[in-house]
């Protein structure tokens, strides 16, 4: 598993070749990768956004992060992940996060990927401050991501995978 | 002492990200937030029980139930919104 909360922008090709792990034995395993980029919108909440700025918790941020990685690796049949989130001033267009999870079948990756993504939104501790023509604003919680997450927690209870 | 960390929107209706605070009586999450309330209208409204923040201890999610020792990590916080 990698894990970084980081300032500098990510190359996704760069980090799903070190993923891949080409010419070691579990690279010669994976049959599956599958990535999600998030990047910044220069619209919200009908404003124009001109500066995404982002906040976390230095120290719990990694922990929450890699606490949500290893249930994604109990949950599924996981060789690899990596999970890239920056922090500080970002301008429309660009990344803000970077999940890969590799997998020896697509079903495997494309659903650890989703997950990873619903609880990183939801319990690892970022914060998101924007800049509109009206001054600074701090991002709401949506109801919609809470409900992602307990999407994940029914399938848990009835001992299935969606 | 406890360490207190506030973040986002807490820390600058607050004006502050870090400080020292007794171990409250009993020792626990809901005693200590009880306490800050006393402060002033800024803290029992940015801490109201109708307001939504979480509470961290030790860099973990916890409850007001979450009991407290001596040299914990507190960090009080706006529900995330990464990603």
């Amino acid at each position: 598993m990698k894990i970084s909360v980081q300032t500098t922008d990510f190359d996704v090709g760069a980090e799903m070749a070190e993923l891949r792990g080409a010419g070691t034995n579990i690279g010669a395993h994976i049959g599956a990768i599958a990535s999600f980029v998030g990047l910044v919108r220069d619209m919200n909440d009908g404003s124009g956004v001109s500066t995404l700025t982002l906040e976390h918790y230095p120290g719990m941020t990694e922990k929450a992060l890699a606490a949500i990685v290893t249930q994604a690796e109990s949950r599924w049949e996981l060789l690899g992940c990596t999970v890239i989130h920056r922090v500080g001033d970002l301008k429309p267009a660009d990344q803000i996060v970077l999940v890969i999870v590799a997998s020896s079948h697509r079903g495997h990756a494309f659903e650890a990927c989703e997950f990873i993504m619903d609880y990183l939104k939801t319990q690892a501790p970022f914060w998101k401050k924007e800049l509109t023509p009206q001054g600074h604003r701090w991002v709401d919680s949506r109801d919609s991501d809470a409900a992602a997450v307990s999407r994940w927690q029914v399938s848990a209870q009835e001992g299935k995978i969606n | 002492m406890l360490n207190i960390l506030f973040f986002a929107s807490l820390r600058e209706s607050l004006g502050t990200s870090q400080e020292s605070v007794a171990l409250p009586t009993p020792a626990n999450v809901g005693a200590l937030i009880s306490e800050l309330r006393k402060r002033g209208d800024a803290w029992s409204s940015a801490l109201a029980v109708d307001k939504r923040w979480r509470v961290a201890v030790n860099q973990d999610m916890s409850t007001l139930d979450t009991s407290l020792k001596e040299g914990d990590e507190v960090a009080i916080f706006p529900p995330v919104t990464g990603g």
